[in-house]
């Protein structure tokens, strides 16, 4: 009986998903063993058309990574969700839009802009952008048509499971092999880690006291953080307590807060909605100013409570963005 | 951007959200029906017992499945039934309505207003007077801006499946997984 | 989504007359109703709240199966519990059952048919969408303490402790005058029946005083009350008044042997217009008949005070008193403020009002003029027991002889500070009514003429009518006109040395001059000036105009939004003491009905903790106001006390795992009437 097959593939993303399934080390060795690999572009070579050329639903899975910006990583997408029984969004990016959804916070002109004209590094006086199409030497090359909106991979495709992290744990990583090579899948939609929040695992948790109520908020870089309490009893905003475990709290093991890369629980539509929520209500100032006070050291609330999860926030992005032309 | 634009349906009226504290503000709504005081048809009220029970989650909720403003109503500062359940519908607010504009809501589109049980004509005015706004300011239409981002993913999996379709059938395609559009209803 | 299944929704639209079927096209809404998911039947009918309309639901959740149920009528504050007992009666959870606002909320408000009814139909849609995701919940019987704190010790709190003290209820009345009786005490006779007021009041403040079910605390406060309905734990302050109570036997001799030989201080009880020794007792049928001292005047006090504000001894007084007092030594000079704390179940409030301060009106010249009176000084003056023994003399001019003069005219002025935009907006209620007896009773005492300036004269009570047509023929002058002012600049000779009303007479079209010797105001009623206060005491709530606000103006006039605690008398609005002894009755039998049945119920919309999901953050901990959420230490989880809980949600609402969960007012539920709400397309424009 042949091995079944799954394939690995990236769209917007740093490579640090790829390193997790490299990370797995030796168990890499009883994955391949017991799988075909048919498709991984940062380590094999397989072209599209040998992808095209598959029976739909011949793969067992695809794991995909990263967030959907452009036209190709669509158009993958599409084929690989036909192609495979499984379409698992690896990784936060394709989970929840990622770090590179933050730019749905800008318009594409802005973020063209930008790169190609005004980033200090930038030299191009004739202020090239990347076209769709264009004309070279009798030739016309094409390239991906740069959406207006960055996406999680469930709002392109229909996902089966999701393995959330930035990256995901090799732990996550493994388990979730195994529960497609045994078939003993949760239900579909399921995040495939524990659906309870952090704070659960964090070894802080026992340092934090009942009576929290925060008169200021410090960012990360802004003290030298005792490596023994919880942050938020330390004036730090940790989104520990609005996403789900998973990670062994690998942040706060390094001193590091949690920034909220796994997501929310199955019980929360919108995570920094109710980050805030909780923050918030847990200040101790009264009075409109106090309360200002407080929050000032919150300085910019989507990048604190949408850092990995902006194309999943209920509002999907700044609203006000245009999206006809630029 | 302002968005009373153009494109504006002619027959366009805001709808908002409003989700009012059981003790305070329903009761002032009441009072205010009690009353026959006239105010504009375009708030919704949502009872909940407290303002310290409406969760950010909802004004979002509200705001994209196509509310063109929310308003939250609680008791006075110190007034609160339960104490102080205002306090913190007042802190969220303070951090919600700065994130918001960030995320390009314009602010009389989510007000937060404190109306006691004896303030029926404050539920008329508070209601006139952001209906009034609004309709200076717009619709909001997530859902249509929703579906109106969506339309370059939709036109892409269009174009893919007539490509699929000229090349012919693929023996082993089984049933298709959910359609691009069935994720956008 | 996650949708239960064999959802049979019978959904019903009330007409209530017309009062919601003139504004909201009712069938429509039904015929709207009746195309979504799970409605099984969808019907409009006339009155959903009558027997009948009630009869329908309990009959088609038979026929039909229904197992939910939406009602779309008035407020739910109104009429969700009849609704909730219909749908409980045949056999189905009650708390199954949704209630619509569609009149208070909607038919009242709106002008525009079409779109009042497109609103009724989004609500009535939030609900549908919403009772999906209902679940059976129970209903929490709660213990009532059987005894009761009455505050306020005028008649409306007299007549409501008697009453419960009679029918074996064990009452707390606190009092924070040194005295009960409140305003009645004070007056001289009592309208229209003109019977005097001490000879009806003084027997039932006797009554308080002796009744073994009520312990009085007069001369006290209540400083701090926690817990809710059945379960109030109260603190009450009681004032030094530097007498053992339980000593005094109010022999009054400590009075007569004071080192001041005669009275020298302001008696306030006489409205300053007599004065008091610095040990005194109020009035002559005080009650609690225990004398008390002020230590502002008494020479056995310092005149400064320690930084806390209480009165130090200074010990430099001869202490004639306690001389007098002897063996029973009841005076004890180092007495302090005590607080004591209470149980009990239900709460009245009865603190009455205050008047008017007549000096916010200058042009009547109050404090200018020292023949211008208020009614309760003139109360004081007509009474046998007041400072004057009942004869009524002026203030300023004396005869030749050189006693004091007697008014030979008397003006009253109407309205002081009622139904005037400058000071109140509301009839005070009873100054046409005491202004009239007072007419009677001065005319009785000094035969003067009478003149009752007034705007309209306001008799609609038992006899009221009558006593003005007897007040016409006694001769009382009657000019229909707003006093424009008070003024001693005379214009003519007669009206030398006399006080001149400017009037405008509205019936005859002219202006009048009319000298008198004498003015009374008949000033309106005011909340209490610490009404805000004690407002935040007992977590009531106060109308625009400060008056404590009652549950609703006609069917629960006596009950406040606060469960257990209950209004009576003048704290509620301006009343006479018919209406405030009914009142009192009325706030009496609510609470007896409350203690007899021995529980209340409690509406089961508590929150818990779903203990598999809780990570055991601890951001709820802080944020319940009645330490209903703790931590189990052992699981590391965080868990609520459900008896605790009074169901505000706010700890759900900041759940940031969304591991808490209101009953009644889950995340779900409420998604699903906002997604309900705003269903369909946008609402069409009103036509222009």
């Amino acid at each position: 009986m042949p091995k079944p097959r799954v394939a690995f593939y990236w769209c917007a993303s740093c490579g640090g998903c790829e390193e997790t399934v490299v990370d797995l080390a030796e168990d890499i060795l009883g994955v391949v063993e017991k799988v075909d690999i048919a498709l991984w572009p940062v380590a094999l070579d397989f072209k599209y058309k040998d992808v095209a050329a598959l029976p739909d639903q011949s793969l067992l899975a695809t794991l995909l990574n990263g967030a959907i910006r452009t036209s190709e990583q669509e158009e993958m997408a599409v084929l690989l969700r036909r192609k495979s029984r499984y379409l698992i969004a690896y990784g936060a990016c394709a989970h929840l839009g990622g770090i590179p959804a933050l730019a749905n916070q800008f318009s594409r002109e802005q973020v063209l802009r930008f790169n190609y004209e005004d980033a200090p590094s930038v030299v191009n006086e004739s202020r090239t952008r990347p076209q769709v199409h264009c004309e070279d030497q009798g030739r016309t090359p094409h390239l991906p048509e740069f959406r207006h909106v960055v996406r999680a991979l469930d709002q392109v495709v229909d996902v089966d499971f999701y393995i959330p992290g930035c990256p995901p744990t090799p732990n996550l990583t493994r388990a979730a092999f195994d529960a497609l090579l045994s078939g003993k899948l949760p239900p579909k939609g399921s995040v495939l880690a524990p659906d309870i929040a952090l704070c659960d695992e964090c070894p802080r948790k026992a340092s934090k006291p009942t009576n929290v109520a925060f008169t200021e908020f410090k960012r990360p870089h802004q003290g030298l953080w005792d490596a023994g309490q919880c942050f938020l009893a330390q004036g730090v905003v940790c989104l520990g307590p609005a996403t789900r475990s998973g990670c062994g709290a690998a942040c706060p093991r390094g001193n590091m807060p949690c920034t909220g890369c796994f997501g929310p629980t199955s019980r929360v539509r919108d995570q920094g909605a109710k980050m805030l929520s909780s923050l918030c209500a847990n200040l101790a100032a009264r009075d409109e100013e106090g309360i200002q006070r407080a929050l000032a050291g919150i300085p910019d609330p989507v990048g604190t409570f949408y850092r990995y999860g902006l194309a999943k926030c209920l509002l999907r992005r700044k609203v006000s963005l245009p999206t006809n032309g630029d | 951007m302002n968005t009373a634009s153009a494109s504006v349906p002619r027959d366009w009226s805001p709808r908002i959200v409003a989700f009012f504290c059981n003790w305070c503000t329903y009761t002032a709504a009441d009072l205010a029906g009690v009353s026959r005081l006239k105010y504009a048809p375009n708030v919704r009220i949502i009872r909940l017992m407290c303002s310290g029970r409406v969760d950010p989650q909802f004004v979002l909720d509200a705001l994209s499945r196509g509310a063109d403003g929310v308003l939250i109503g609680g008791c006075h500062p110190g007034d609160c039934h339960y104490v102080e359940g205002n306090y913190k519908m007042l802190r969220r607010y303070q951090l919600l309505k700065r994130m918001l504009a960030d995320l390009g809501i314009e602010e009389p589109r989510v007000r937060l207003e404190w109306i006691s049980a004896a303030e029926g004509e404050k539920v008329q005015r508070v209601i006139n007077e952001m209906t009034e706004q609004i309709k200076a300011l717009g619709p909001l239409a997530l859902p249509q801006k929703f579906a109106e981002w969506d339309r370059e993913v939709i036109a892409l999996a269009r174009e893919l499946r007539a490509r699929d379709a000229a090349a012919g059938p693929c023996p082993d395609r089984a049933a298709p997984a959910q359609p691009v559009e069935a994720l956008h209803a | 989504m996650n949708r239960p299944n064999d959802i049979r929704i019978g959904f019903y639209v009330c007409h209530c007359g017309h009062n919601i079927a003139a504004m909201v096209d009712c069938p429509a809404v039904a015929q709207y109703v009746g195309t979504l998911p799970g409605v099984v039947l969808s019907r409009d009918y006339k009155y959903m709240c009558s027997d009948p309309g009630q009869e329908l639901i309990r009959q088609d959740i038979r026929e039909f199966g229904l197992n939910r149920v939406v009602v779309a009528s008035c407020s739910p504050l109104l009429h969700e519990q009849t609704f909730r007992s219909a749908v409980e009666a045949a056999g189905l959870n009650p708390f199954y059952f949704h209630m619509v606002n569609i009149r208070e909320h909607n038919s009242w408000v709106h002008t525009d048919r079409i779109r009042a009814t497109e609103k009724a139909r989004a609500l009535a849609r939030a609900a549908i969408e919403r009772v999906v995701h209902h679940k059976p919940l129970e209903i929490v019987k709660v213990p009532i303490h059987p005894d009761v704190l009455v505050v306020g010790g005028g008649i409306a709190g007299i007549h409501a402790a008697l009453t419960l003290a009679n029918a074996g209820k064990k009452v707390y009345l606190v009092e924070r005058e040194p005295s009960i009786g409140g305003h009645m005490a004070k007056f001289d006779k009592t309208f229209p029946t003109l019977d005097c007021a001490a000879c009806i009041l003084t027997p039932k403040m006797s009554e308080v005083g002796s009744h073994p079910n009520i312990t009085l605390w007069s001369y006290s406060e209540v400083v701090k009350v926690d817990g809710f309905v059945g379960n109030y734990t109260v603190q009450v302050k009681r004032k030094a008044r530097y007498i053992h109570e339980d000593l005094c036997t109010g022999c009054q001799d400590c009075i007569a042997h004071c080192v001041y030989k005669e009275p020298k201080f302001e008696d306030l009880f006489n409205e300053g217009l007599g004065k008091r020794k610095p040990v005194y007792i109020p009035f002559p049928q005080a009650t609690p008949q225990v004398v008390l001292i002020d230590p502002e005047v008494c020479l056995n006090f310092k005149r400064n005070k320690n930084p806390d504000g209480t009165p130090i001894v200074s010990d430099k007084c001869k202490k004639t008193c306690v001389e007098a007092c002897g063996e029973k030594r009841a005076i004890d000079f180092t007495q302090k403020d005590e607080i004591r704390e209470i149980k009990v179940g239900t709460i009245l409030v009865c603190t009455g009002f205050k008047t008017f301060d007549a000096r916010r009106v200058p042009a009547y010249g109050y404090g200018i003029y020292p023949n211008v009176y208020t009614a309760l000084e003139v109360e004081r003056l007509v009474n046998a027991s007041g400072p004057t023994g009942g004869e009524v003399l002026l203030r300023e001019g004396k005869n030749p002889d050189g006693t004091p003069r007697k008014p030979r005219s008397i003006g009253i002025i109407h309205c002081v500070g009622s139904r005037d935009k400058k000071t109140n907006l509301w009839c005070s209620r009873v100054c046409c009514m005491y202004s009239m007896k007072l007419a009677h009773l001065l005319k009785e005492h000094t035969g003067a003429e009478i003149y009752n300036f007034y705007i309209d004269i306001r008799t609609p009570g038992k006899g009221y009518e009558e006593f003005y047509n007897k007040l016409l023929e006694e001769g009382t002058h009657f000019i229909r006109g707003r006093v424009g002012e008070v003024t001693d600049w005379a214009m003519t000779p007669e009206e030398e040395g006399k006080l001149v009303i400017r009037v405008e007479d509205t019936l005859a079209g002219v202006v009048r001059r009319i000298p008198v010797d004498m003015v009374v105001l008949a000033t309106g009623l005011e909340p209490q000036a610490d009404a805000p206060e004690v407002r935040r005491l007992f977590n009531m709530s106060c109308g625009g105009d400060g008056w404590f606000l009652e549950r609703h103006p006609k069917l629960a006039p006596v009950n406040t939004f606060t469960d257990g605690v209950f209004l009576a008398g003048c704290c509620q609005g301006p009343k006479d003491i018919p209406d405030t002894v009914a009142q009192a009755g009325a706030a009496a039998a609510e609470a007896l009905a409350l203690i007899d049945r021995g529980y209340v119920e409690q509406e089961p919309n508590t929150a818990y903790i779903l203990e598999q999901e809780c990570s055991g953050c601890k951001s709820c901990l802080p944020l319940c106001p009645y330490t209903a959420i703790l931590f189990d230490e052992g699981r590391q989880k965080a868990y609520i006390n459900e008896a605790l809980c009074k169901g505000c949600g706010t700890c759900v609402g900041s759940c940031p795992s969304g591991s808490i969960v209101q009953k009644l007012f889950e995340d779900q539920e409420i998604f699903s009437e906002i997604a309900g709400v705003l269903a369909g397309e946008p609402a069409p424009a009103e036509p222009s």
